[in-house]
């Protein structure tokens, strides 16, 4: 079983969220995530200032084996985007947790989290994958 | 739970994602395939390609046979035993049904096909063999080990015997012989100089566990599929199948016209595609920005209504941008715009080779 965070939050397609001290939300994707795509080459962040919205495609990882669309667990406005994934796309793949952060969002409404799976759904999710 | 190789247990023990191809359980890649690929271009990688199939060739009429078979010449192979030749192996219409690798033994010759076409491909030979005096035997106790990168040879010979090394060192390029239990040829699928190596199937864990304990690393289909790419080496059912004509897929050099006697399966057909001068052609492709260029992409030609598609796409680790092979008009010029996830994207277009022994060729 791939490593599964319990302080996050998830989404069944494999991002996960982290809320920071500051009240911004941290997005990433996760290790069965990193692993299923196998090594990354690029990551298609979104724009800081741009908006990103729950439910809608907020970036693009590309791997060598595939394309696969990044959706943010909430809406609101891209603070910060990692951009030493630029000249280091492995980092997905070997921190996907920590140093591979995507992006993050100051949210409009943190109730929107509520939605997203905790991490024993979101092992349930992966049981019933496998 | 597909078929397994010899080596099924030792992918595992050394951390193998296993997958299904071509229905074997084969290794994607032991942790990452771009360190793998690396790893061949630099120093030596190994890969497991026991799954191929291997089918030897006997009887006085081998050579005739071989000839009406193949499209390229095996007379090209009298020369020297133990010279191999590539060729494709056409049906009436001209289609590619396999592509393979065939060495001359003097009064026999060994054909090495791929994996997931070896029940048509044996049912095939064994139809045309009705007319000839050959007998077809398949070899599946053989294991097969390809070591391939600049220490290849290097490191192998040093865990072979001195008669088994001896021979190795007096391979050529293109050129197989057997060696004690073992049949070594210096080919390979990756661009680099290296060993393919068939031995028996009890033989194989212990001598992928030294090549492994001499510093070989074990590769898997993911590093096999870029290092292939990036040496500009067709993958059948990407490039080529029983539709597509070897002129349309960069094979028309490995068609061997002369003697125009000899008559071989799809002759008519190729020199009619040949006289009328307008087959799609195999070219390269190369996009120096981000985004990884995929297969089935579709490809616009100006001043063309047709569309081309990519046919096989990756990213390179070897040059750091994406490549890929592409069937295409002929009339294509320099660049041409490839539909990516809905957006055009105009790509520059080259032969279809990149990198060979290590450095790039575009």
């Amino acid at each position: 079983m791939s490593d599964i965070r319990k302080e996050l939050k998830y989404l069944s397609s494999h991002e996960w969220a982290r809320v920071e001290e500051d009240g911004t939300v941290t997005i990433g994707i996760t290790d069965h995530a990193q692993d299923a795509l196998g090594d990354v080459v690029y990551v298609e962040a979104p724009e800081v200032g741009s908006r990103v919205v729950l439910g809608e495609e907020a970036g693009v990882v590309e791997s060598v084996k595939a394309a696969s669309d990044i959706y943010s667990l909430v809406s609101g406005e891209v603070v910060a985007v990692n951009e030493a994934l630029q000249d280091a796309p492995e980092t997905v793949n070997s921190s996907p947790y920590d140093d591979g952060w995507f992006f993050r969002v100051k949210p409009d409404d943190l109730a929107e989290l509520e939605e997203a799976l905790d991490a024993s759904d979101y092992r349930e999710l992966l049981e019933s994958e496998e | 739970m597909g078929n397994k190789t010899a080596l099924y247990a030792t992918h595992h023990a050394m951390g193998g994602k296993l997958v299904d191809f071509g229905g074997w359980d084969m290794p994607l890649h032991y942790g990452s395939q771009i360190e793998e690929h690396h790893k061949v271009r630099q120093s030596a990688g190994m890969f497991d390609v026991s799954h191929m199939t291997v089918v030897d060739v006997t009887g006085i009429d081998a050579k005739a046979y071989l000839q009406y078979l193949l499209a390229n010449d095996v007379a090209k192979l009298d020369s020297l035993c133990g010279k191999a030749l590539y060729s494709g192996m056409l049906n009436h219409e001209g289609g590619v049904i396999d592509d393979l690798i065939v060495y001359n033994l003097g009064d026999w010759y060994r054909v090495v096909v791929n994996c997931s076409t070896r029940e048509k491909d044996l049912a095939w030979m064994n139809q045309i063999a009705t007319k000839f005096a050959v007998a077809i035997t398949e070899r599946p106790e053989l294991a097969m080990i390809a070591v391939q990168g600049p220490e290849a040879i290097r490191i192998a010979s040093s865990l072979l015997s001195a008669e088994q090394a001896g021979v190795v060192a007096s391979l050529k390029i293109f050129q197989g012989l057997p060696a004690g239990d073992f049949f070594i040829g210096r080919t390979g699928y990756t661009g680099e100089d290296g060993l393919e190596i068939m031995l028996p199937n009890d033989a194989a864990p212990s001598f992928w566990q030294a090549l492994a304990d001499a510093g070989v690393a074990p590769c898997g289909l993911g590093a096999r599929d870029t290092l292939r790419l990036e040496a500009g080496m067709n993958l059948y059912g990407h490039e080529m199948d029983e539709g597509i004509s070897p002129l349309a897929a960069n094979m028309g050099w490995t068609i061997a016209w002369q003697p125009s006697e000899r008559d071989f399966i799809g002759r008519a057909v190729l020199e009619a595609q040949k006289a009328a001068g307008n087959s799609p052609k195999l070219v390269g492709l190369v996009l120096r920005e981000r985004g990884v260029l995929r297969a089935e992409q579709v490809i616009t030609v100006e001043g063309s209504d047709e569309k081309g598609v990519i046919t096989s796409g990756t990213f390179s680790p070897s040059l750091g941008y994406s490549i890929a092979l592409a069937r295409v008009p002929r009339s294509i010029g320099s660049h041409c715009q490839v539909d990516m996830r809905g957006k055009q994207i105009t790509v520059e277009v080259v032969a279809p080779n990149f990198v060979r022994n290590g450095n790039a060729v575009i």
